[in-house]
């Protein structure tokens, strides 16, 4: 088929995204980070920067507002669960609509400034729906308490097919419950889904116009193409896979809070697209990753998990490391972000995919001259 | 006769702020030829190719293209009616392929201004790439296409510029400098292929300032000079022009 169509390399970066994907729960065992929670988490904000790089990869505009349809995800899930049904796929689509539908507006306001004032732009688009959630929106987005489902919402679709509930409503895909490993699987399914979109759009014709409109938009005018609508689009796919990823957290846990909203959840896909390699395809996800485990794993480790670790050194040496490190992990996971940050961002701006292609190109070409030594050696 | 005229510029005045740039400028330019405007430094002569392409609106006046008034368009909407140009200072796309900076423009000529279709593949596109590969190729750039473009010499950046306005084809393509930069055998290769070109019937308007490259291309030459037109004619008129003489070897002030 047409649609499925790929290169040859495409085909083998896709089979192994899919599968590293699907195998998560058994290669990340060894580091600890497979539960299914934070799995859950790795998928949704994976889908959640690989979107959010088809624009600031692609076209080189920087949102610092993506959030926002993060937040429109949950709260039309929710939304969904609570008057039709609990089955996750309207859920789902909905939520990816109606943020599709919000990153039209916005992005046809934020898209008649360019560089730091279409991101201050954004910025104030998602600050504005944060504090509306808490005040006005209230009848709505339930406010401080957040939004969620309960067992006497009227779930039209689920009367009419007579799906019964028992206990606490939960997200639910024809029959299965979207909690623990099924719900990491359906996450991860999405997620590669949302894998192949991209890869296609950053091979299409399409794909090819936003990458010179980032390079030189002035000269696309003069080479005969209307570079609004493109960016517009641009901005709306990555902000439909943003409102993808907040359907999926609500399916994974059916609550919608503001402060999903909040700019510092923008500020963080900013972070792990720019960490992993903005512009690259497999970049994104590996950004999420890291900056998940981060949180997650790292800021777990405390004072007697490090003494644990530490353990086979002298006492003398073994308190001086936990001194050391300490700051590092637990709470102070943050600083070892901060750093890993700084050095990435001076040292491989192209992020962590620029890090491994070098890598291996060096590897190559050390082979290379191994095997045929120039003339000088 | 008329109907040969593939560009007016009828009484195009350009003021900034006091400086009078433009001064009631009048010009035909006609199907099929080579028509050269120079002039001293400072003359107008860029602002005039920039009211052209819609970068610049004229304070008074009109710009026909084939009898369409094009003054007040946008400039994608001016190329994609036929009017493409060639940058004095390289604008090229220096993150992508050479290749690739052809293609863009290629694609602007049979998608129109907006196309969206996402789900279509590049490898797909060999009528493109074909178009791009003989543009590349009468250009001499075809052994390194698939080079970035940032790291070109400036002399090849002046040619790979040339191939984005040749492989639109367009009915009008308006040159400034297209030499500018480029070695004398660079030169007068770039010569040959715009005679070339002028056999295909594609109209051009040069800008130059050499002028063993105005004397061997154009049909027609306009001079301008302190914002207004001087003396037209053919490329001999033009060299006994005392007027024009005067212009360029300084008006003694």
């Amino acid at each position: 088929m047409k649609i499925f169509k790929l290169s040859r390399n495409d085909t083998i970066l896709m089979l192994g995204f899919a599968i590293a994907i699907l195998l998560m729960p058994i290669w990340l065992q060894p580091i600890g980070a497979a539960y299914p929670d934070l799995l859950q988490k790795f998928a949704i904000f994976g889908l959640f920067a690989i979107g959010f790089n088809i624009l600031f990869g692609l076209t080189g505009y920087l949102s610092f507002g993506h959030a926002v349809f993060l937040g429109i995800g949950s709260y039309t899930t929710v939304w969904t669960f609570k008057l039709l049904s609990m089955n996750v796929v309207p859920a789902v689509i909905f939520g990816t609509l109606l943020a599709g539908l919000f990153a039209v507006v916005i992005g046809y306001v934020s898209l008649r400034r360019t560089g730091i004032y279409f991101s201050i732009l954004t910025l104030a688009f998602a600050q504005m729906s944060y504090n509306l959630a808490y005040s006005v929106l209230t009848p709505i987005t339930n406010g401080e308490t957040g939004l969620r489902v309960l067992r006497d919402d009227p779930r039209v679709l689920d009367g009419l097919f007579g799906v019964v509930q028992e206990g606490s409503p939960v997200g639910n895909f024809f029959g299965i419950n979207m909690q623990g490993y099924p719900g990491f699987y359906f996450c991860a399914v999405v997620l590669i889904i949302g894998f192949f979109i991209s890869l296609r759009i950053f091979r299409s014709p399409f794909g090819l116009k936003l990458t010179a409109i980032k390079s030189n938009q002035n000269r696309m005018r003069y080479t005969g193409f209307n570079t609004r609508p493109y960016l517009l689009w641009a901005f709306v796919i990555s902000g439909m896979y943003a409102g993808m990823a907040g359907s999926l957290m609500a399916v994974t846990d059916p609550l919608a809070g503001a402060e999903r909203m909040q700019w510092t959840a923008s500020g963080e896909v900013v972070l792990m697209t720019i960490l992993g390699g903005v512009g690259t395809l497999i970049g994104p996800m590996l950004g999420a990753l890291l900056i998940k485990y981060f949180e997650n794993i790292f800021s777990a480790f405390n004072e007697s998990a490090l003494h644990d670790m530490f353990s086979f050194l002298p006492s003398l040496l073994e308190n001086l490391m936990v001194t050391v490190v300490h700051p590092f992990v637990g709470d102070g996971w943050h600083l070892t972000l901060g750093t890993l940050f700084m050095v990435i961002v001076i040292f491989l701006p192209g992020g962590l995919v620029e890090g491994v292609t070098r890598l291996f190109k060096r590897r190559k070409s050390d082979g290379v001259s191994a095997k045929n030594p120039g003339p000088e050696s | 006769m008329a109907e040969n005229i593939v560009l007016n510029i009828q009484n195009v005045d350009k003021t900034f702020g006091g400086l009078q740039a433009l001064s009631n400028v009048n010009l035909q330019i006609e199907e099929g030829k080579i028509h050269a405007i120079i002039g001293p430094n400072g003359a107008g002569k860029s602002t005039l190719l920039n009211v052209c392409i819609g970068r610049l609106e004229p304070t008074s006046g009109t710009v026909r293209f084939d009898g369409e008034i094009i003054t007040g368009k946008t400039p994608y909407e001016i190329n994609q009616a036929g009017v493409a140009r060639v940058f004095q200072t390289p604008e090229i796309f220096p993150e992508l392929t050479i290749l690739e900076n052809v293609m863009i423009p290629a694609l602007a000529k049979r998608d129109g201004a907006f196309s969206f279709n996402p789900f279509k593949l590049m490898s797909d596109e060999t009528d493109i790439l074909k178009e791009a590969e003989h543009v590349l190729e009468d250009m001499g750039l075809i052994d390194q296409m698939h080079d970035h473009s940032g790291s070109m010499s400036r002399g090849d950046k002046r040619r790979l510029e040339l191939a984005m306005g040749l492989v639109q084809r367009p009915r009008l393509l308006l040159l400034d400098e297209p030499t500018a930069g480029m070695s004398r055998a660079d030169t007068n290769a770039t010569i040959e292929t715009l005679i070339r070109i002028k056999e295909r019937g594609m109209t051009k308007v040069i800008i130059e300032h050499d002028m063993h490259v105005v004397f061997s291309l154009a049909d027609k030459i306009s001079v301008l000079a302190q914002g207004a037109i001087i003396a037209e004619g053919v490329p001999d008129e033009i060299r006994g022009n005392p007027k024009v003489q005067e212009a360029y070897l300084g008006g003694a002030h």
